[in-house]
């Protein structure tokens, strides 16, 4: 990777490459797995959480954005609660002058301009972090990915982070399934998806968690306890 | 030499025929009465539903008393486009606090973060007279209350708004049984400081023409919370 056009953010390669931008994609490319999965009326987001060591709890990697809002992470832990804290403050604003939860493609266009930001000016460097966006507004289920590069992209089923591959293939598998799948059947699906992830262990209560928002249901995080009875479902 | 000419014209205090200056007035007075009163387990607001300005009435059954938390009521009079815009401020750092702390606000840190943002406008006020009630922490409940740019204090019983002159006193009586002699001061149950508080507007009702139209009373225990509604007098 090394070579004599990726010092800068500003610099472009004779192929009309940021090579800063891709080496900023290769940090989401490291960070624990991530899963969503959308259908008519719900979003599941399902992630793992990753220990640095026995001594230290794992780390956070779901966060409610608003009731109708939440993300799931991968890639820098900093950079992703820094940009969490902006979706919060704008959808806040929403509510407060407008009275309405704020529109999901419109928040995450909102991201994109300010990621964008990063990608084109000198002595700044692209946030670290890929989101997966699990939202429902009046326009419906949402499930959006993001991008270093600023660049964003609606799915129906999405996996990013370390080993997602095998967590996609599953997906793809299935992806006719989900559209009509019903609540708990999507969560199932979820897990087991993100289970593709795994190199080694199974999932347990502390290592993931998983958040489900919808039609009529605020998002909503299970953590700890709350998701074993999640997990005994998944095949 | 203006005055001086009209006073040989026209009589005394007449106001033609001299230059008038108009001048924006951002407030204006729209009336209504909150008292609070608050025992070992137990806190009331209480607050009458007339809005007015002058001899208008613009409402019969808006309610003084806002819901902040499930154990934490706010009541505002005063002038209702700042009750309004006071209110959308303190339910959105609310919702930030929760995001940050991973929990509701107590009442004595609602308490505190009322002062700071009123007096964050000391030179240009929210014209607000506000009393806080709410359990906290120990299950005691505790009433605050307010001057426009964020002077408090924690009483036992506070009267607010156009009535307050009449009932403070009234309520000094009855309630800390100050200024009586030979008097057995029996702490004040639930019922007994509801009955006190319907007594208290009934007055007020009658004697001040800014309070009336019905009585909106909110109970809070840490049991959870009760609301009633109560006719005044209409005229």
């Amino acid at each position: 990777f090394r070579n004599q056009y990726d010092s800068d953010v500003t610099v472009w390669s004779p192929q009309g490459r940021l090579y800063q931008v891709e080496y900023a994609m290769e940090a989401v490319k490291q960070g624990a797995a991530v899963v969503g999965i959308k259908s008519r009326t719900h979003v599941v987001l399902a992630a793992f959480k990753r220990a640095t060591d026995d001594l230290a709890a794992n780390q956070k990697k779901v966060l409610a954005i608003d009731d109708h809002i939440g993300v799931g992470f991968s890639g820098l832990t900093a950079d992703a609660q820094v940009l969490t804290k902006f979706l919060r403050t704008e959808c806040l604003n929403s509510k407060y002058a407008y009275n309405t939860p704020h529109s999901v493609t419109r928040l995450i266009a909102a991201l994109g301009a300010k990621m964008q930001i990063c990608t084109q000016v000198y002595g700044r460097r692209p946030f670290g972090v890929g989101f997966l966006v699990a939202g429902f507004d009046e326009t419906g289920s949402h499930l959006i990915q993001t991008c270093p590069s600023s660049n964003y992209y609606d799915c129906k089923a999405m996996a990013i982070g370390a080993r997602s591959q095998s967590a996609r293939t599953y997906m793809e598998r299935k992806l006719e399934e989900f559209e009509d799948c019903d609540r708990n059947k999507l969560i199932t699906h979820g897990l087991t998806a993100l289970r593709e992830c795994l190199s080694d262990g199974d999932l347990d209560t502390k290592n993931c968690s998983m958040a489900v928002v919808g039609k009529g249901e605020n998002f909503q995080i299970y953590d700890g306890d709350a998701i074993a009875s999640f997990i005994s479902f998944t095949l | 030499m203006a005055a001086e000419l009209k006073k040989a014209i026209y009589p005394e205090n007449a106001t033609i025929g001299l230059p008038t200056q108009h001048r924006f007035d951002p407030y204006t007075l729209n009336g209504g009465t909150i008292v609070g009163v608050a025992g070992d387990n137990f806190a009331i607001l209480a607050g009458d539903t007339r809005l007015s300005e002058g001899f208008m009435i613009h409402s019969r059954d808006t309610s003084k008393i806002y819901k902040l938390t499930e154990k934490t009521f706010l009541g505002t009079c005063g002038f209702q486009g700042d009750v309004l815009t006071l209110t959308r401020l303190l339910n959105a750092r609310l919702t930030m606090y929760e995001f940050e702390h991973r929990k509701k606000m107590s009442s004595t840190a609602i308490s505190q973060m009322l002062s700071t943002v009123l007096y964050y406008r000391r030179f240009f006020p929210y014209y607000t007279f506000n009393i806080l009630a709410g359990i906290d922490t120990d299950g005691k409940g505790c009433i605050y209350s307010y001057d426009a740019v964020g002077n408090y204090e924690k009483h036992t019983y506070h009267a607010s708004g156009t009535a307050s002159s009449m009932l403070q006193p009234l309520l000094d009586n009855q309630v800390g049984y100050l200024n009586q002699e030979g008097v057995r001061r029996v702490p004040l149950t639930i019922d007994k400081a509801r009955t006190l508080i319907k007594d208290v507007f009934i007055s007020a009702t009658e004697r001040d023409m800014y309070t009336g139209d019905s009585l909106h009373i909110v109970t809070i225990t840490s049991d959870g919370v009760t609301e009633d509604h109560f006719p005044l007098r209409r005229d």
